[in-house]
């Protein structure tokens, strides 16, 4: 017995409603409207630099900049330097402020979250005023207002405030201690490293040997004694043996002026202190969101298990939350390093108030000025944006 | 036989007397032990907080309220040397210069226009905002069409002046615009009709549009110089939001598409503008916009910003309105495929209406961030609410030391009442999805 399939073909169709015939011409018209607008605009560009007299290219980075930077981490001088030194000086100086701020805004951003939650009624509410009332601020509004309200009434240099420890507080900005490294200082970083090995060898073993016996180790003390206690045992071996390895120099009060010691910005200072508490509103909600994002059932399970309070915390609601909180708090990371280019409104020479600033301003070149600082943030972005997925495919649920 | 019960040991013998009652179980004074108090560490914290509260708030309200300046004509009422106060905020100097802050320098005898502006605004946002408005598919085109025609009328006076030759110009292109969807739909076999709806359709809106701009409706031109302060900031935020809403949602169809390279384009666009801070954004349109054209022709300056944040704030709302798209079960694009929908009519009757429907809150957030990203354009040069601050700051008819503090105060206010409203709208909505959702 067969069946019989009837073979008679579709009717016939105008390939006009084929959607893959479809689907390329959209594709090719896209393609030539876009290639069209980007050759009208490369050649008024062309012509305009032409009629302007601007050179283009990049060989302006070699030429001396002729203009001097207040904050500087590598040696640059304005009659010493080009403006390419001038973009490794701004490119410094953003991944240095961002980098602090991305510290501290972590520590004060747990905190407000976990203070959200806090059983505490006045606790929780204070956060809750502190997070509606920094978000919903513009963070350029709040950076004048630390530049100029807070810190732009400070005393003049002679007036300084001394805040102990060799801290003062001048409107010149923050003066504290400066080290200075002996020849043998290297020792203690490399402790430091040394220990983080360690430690992270031990960790291994200790939760190799649980998992095999059962058996718990002192992980917490002998972390604290590799990561903290190397580095110091480091420091006092050296000074009992050779010379102090590091020693400060303070500041010192003098009649008119401070002398010595390290000076602070106080567009840094403002900068940070702007960034800092404005990322913190927004890191808080995030926490917060992880945090109830771990259903009761698991901590109520840890509970029936025999876990303690803290224990519940640390093995079962944390590793958990932190699955749902990392995504979202790595583009916060993100979000205050480009907003620190808002420095270019109170002066604080980073890449854009630099480059697209001072340099753009001089050179006029400003398709390639323009070009290199996106492709900066644009880097920063998406390499960020590469690890953020490697870790989400590490830390995703493993289902069925 | 005496049988004896065993009593086994566990059980009481005697009667215990009752517990006493949980002496507060409710009531104030239970409530102040169970949620300040419960323990030794929560006594602390509630301490330490307490104190912070008593360092931070009573200065606070006596700077804002008790000891502040309200009245004076300049800054003799907010200096202690010239018989004034001056440890609190001076709201004289926002009350003296608050015009200044709303309309900037905008001709004085022409501002009835921008508070219309602002009563136009209000109405678009109230119509297309409140869920349960009576048609709210016009308000959408009053918002998106209508009221920005209008707002270009009304704030720059309108008579466009387009020559001669630019409308015989637009008539050509769009009888040409015609031909060709007439051309298409006959070789199609489609509906004829259908294709010269569509085609009188997009060229009669142009047209009108243009007809709108080149009328010369007796108003006086105030150039775009002169405009400052919340009418600035409001623009910006209009512009970027009734710009950033279609834009955003073709990238986000684009970035969903089939096509290989309509998905790339769309890829690229949203990962460039999302990658890079705004106010590179603004430079760039500051400093390149003008170089891409051809060298007789100019862009305002206002402008400029204005069209870096349209693009800005489209990848955004793209990347929300994606966000919707993804949520849609999948039964409903394969339900509009069934029926025999195109592409077209499965997205503008079927997909959209839900997916920007459950990304309302998203929406507005997003709206919320463009809202405080528009004081940036003060880093530019524009005279928005922060540079008008700003350059009042420093006027010497005012040199006071608390004028800085006031202005800042006032800024912040203005932008928290804005933010903190429209964040509350959306969780409201949040919330009644979140119940419709329930049932």
């Amino acid at each position: 017995m067969q069946t019989v399939v009837s073979q008679t073909s579709p009717p016939k169709k105008s390939f006009l409603y084929d959607p893959k015939v479809r689907g390329i011409f959209y594709q090719v018209l896209l393609v030539v409207i876009v290639s069209y607008l980007f050759y009208v605009a490369a050649t008024n560009a062309i012509e305009n630099l032409q009629r302007a007299k601007i050179a283009s290219g990049f060989g302006f980075l070699d030429n001396t900049a002729g203009f001097d930077i207040s904050q500087a981490l590598i040696q640059f001088s304005a009659a010493g330097s080009s403006y390419g030194d001038a973009f490794i000086v701004g490119l410094l100086n953003t991944l240095i402020v961002s980098a602090i701020g991305i510290f501290f805004t972590t520590i004060l951003g747990f905190l407000i979250g976990i203070a959200r939650l806090s059983k505490n009624w006045m606790v929780a509410k204070v956060a809750m005023v502190y997070v509606e009332t920094l978000r919903n601020i513009p963070l350029l509004v709040q950076l004048l207002f630390w530049y100029i309200a807070v810190l732009g009434p400070l005393p003049q240099p002679r007036n300084s405030i001394e805040m102990g420890a060799g801290f003062f507080v001048n409107s010149r900005g923050l003066f504290m201690a400066r080290p200075i490294y002996a020849a043998d200082a290297w020792a203690i970083p490399a402790a430091l490293v040394i220990g983080l090995i360690g430690t992270f060898l031990y960790r291994r073993w200790a939760s190799a040997r649980q998992a095999a016996t059962g058996q718990q180790s002192p992980v917490g003390l002998v972390t604290l004694g590799l990561v903290v206690g190397l580095p110091i045992l480091t420091w006092i071996v050296l000074a009992i043996v050779g010379a102090n390895p590091i020693s400060f120099e303070l500041p010192r009060k003098g009649t008119f002026n401070l002398t010595g010691g390290m000076q602070i910005l106080p567009e840094f200072v403002a900068l940070l202190l702007g960034l800092v508490t404005y990322t913190a509103a927004f890191i808080a909600e995030v926490v917060r969101a992880g945090i109830l994002a771990v259903s009761k059932g698991q901590t109520e399970a840890a509970g029936s298990l025999g876990l303690k309070p803290a224990q519940t915390l640390r093995l079962v609601v944390i590793p958990q939350a932190m699955r749902v909180i990392v995504p979202p708090l790595t583009s916060q990371y993100l979000n205050l390093t480009k907003n620190s280019s808002l420095a270019v409104a109170i002066g604080y020479p980073d890449l854009v108030q630099v480059f697209m600033g001072t340099v753009l301003n001089q050179t006029g070149q400003a398709i390639e000025v323009v070009v290199i600082t996106m492709a900066v943030y644009l880097t920063i972005s998406l390499v960020t944006s590469a690890l953020m997925n490697i870790y989400n495919r590490r830390v995703a649920i493993v289902e069925r | 036989m005496s049988t004896t019960v065993d009593i086994p040991r566990f059980v009481q013998a005697k009667q215990v007397e009752a517990l006493p009652p949980p002496n507060l179980a409710r009531g104030p004074v239970a409530w102040i032990r169970e949620n300040l108090f419960s323990g030794p560490f929560n006594t602390i914290l509630t301490l330490v907080v307490f104190y912070l509260l008593y360092v931070s708030v009573p200065p606070l309200m006596k700077f804002l309220f008790i000891d502040a300046v309200w009245s004076g004509t300049d800054r003799a009422a907010c200096r202690a040397d010239m018989g004034g106060r001056e440890t609190g905020a001076c709201w004289a100097f926002i009350r003296d210069k608050i015009s200044y802050f709303t309309y900037g320098s905008y001709t004085v005898s022409e501002r009835w226009r921008v508070d219309i502006f602002f009563a136009l605004l209000a109405i678009g946002v109230g119509w297309l905002l409140w869920l349960r408005a009576p048609r709210r598919d016009l308000g959408a085109i009053y918002f998106f069409w209508l009221f920005p025609v209008f707002s270009y009328i009304l704030l720059t006076g309108g008579n466009a002046d387009f020559s001669g030759r630019f409308w015989i110009g637009f008539l050509i292109l769009g009888a040409l615009l015609v031909a060709l969807l007439a051309f298409l739909a006959v070789i199609l076999k489609a509906s004829l009709r259908t294709a010269l709806i569509i085609g009188g359709g997009i060229v009669g809106v142009i047209g009108i549009t243009l007809a709108l701009m080149d009328m010369d409706f007796g108003l006086r031109h105030v150039p775009t110089a002169l405009w400052g302060g919340i009418l600035v900031t409001l623009l910006v935020a209009t512009v970027g939001i009734v710009f950033s809403l279609p834009f955003g949602i073709l990238l986000a169809l684009g970035r969903r598409s089939k096509l290989p390279i309509v998905r790339m384009a769309s890829v690229i666009f949203i990962e460039f503008v999302r990658g890079v801070p705004l106010i590179t954004v603004l430079i760039m349109a500051n400093t390149m916009l003008p170089l891409f054209l051809p060298g007789d022709m100019t862009v305002d300056r206002l402008m400029r910003p204005l069209i870096g944040t349209a693009f800005f704030a489209s990848a955004y709302m793209a990347e929300v309105v994606r966000g919707g798209l993804q949520a849609m079960p999948k039964g409903q694009y394969e339900g509009a495929q069934s029926l025999g929908l195109s592409y077209p009519q499965m997205m503008i009757l079927i997909i959209l209406p839900q997916a920007l429907r459950i990304v309302i809150p998203g929406i507005v957030n997003t709206f919320i961030g463009l809202f405080k990203d528009t004081s940036l354009v003060a880093i530019v040069g524009i005279f928005d609410l922060v540079k008008t601050i700003e350059a009042s700051r420093i006027d010497p008819n005012w040199a006071a030391p608390s004028i800085s503090l006031t202005g800042y105060a006032f800024a912040a206010l203005f932008y928290f009442i804005f933010c903190f409203g429209m964040s509350r709208y959306s969780l409201g909505v949040e919330r009644r999805l979140a119940s419709g959702h329930k049932r």
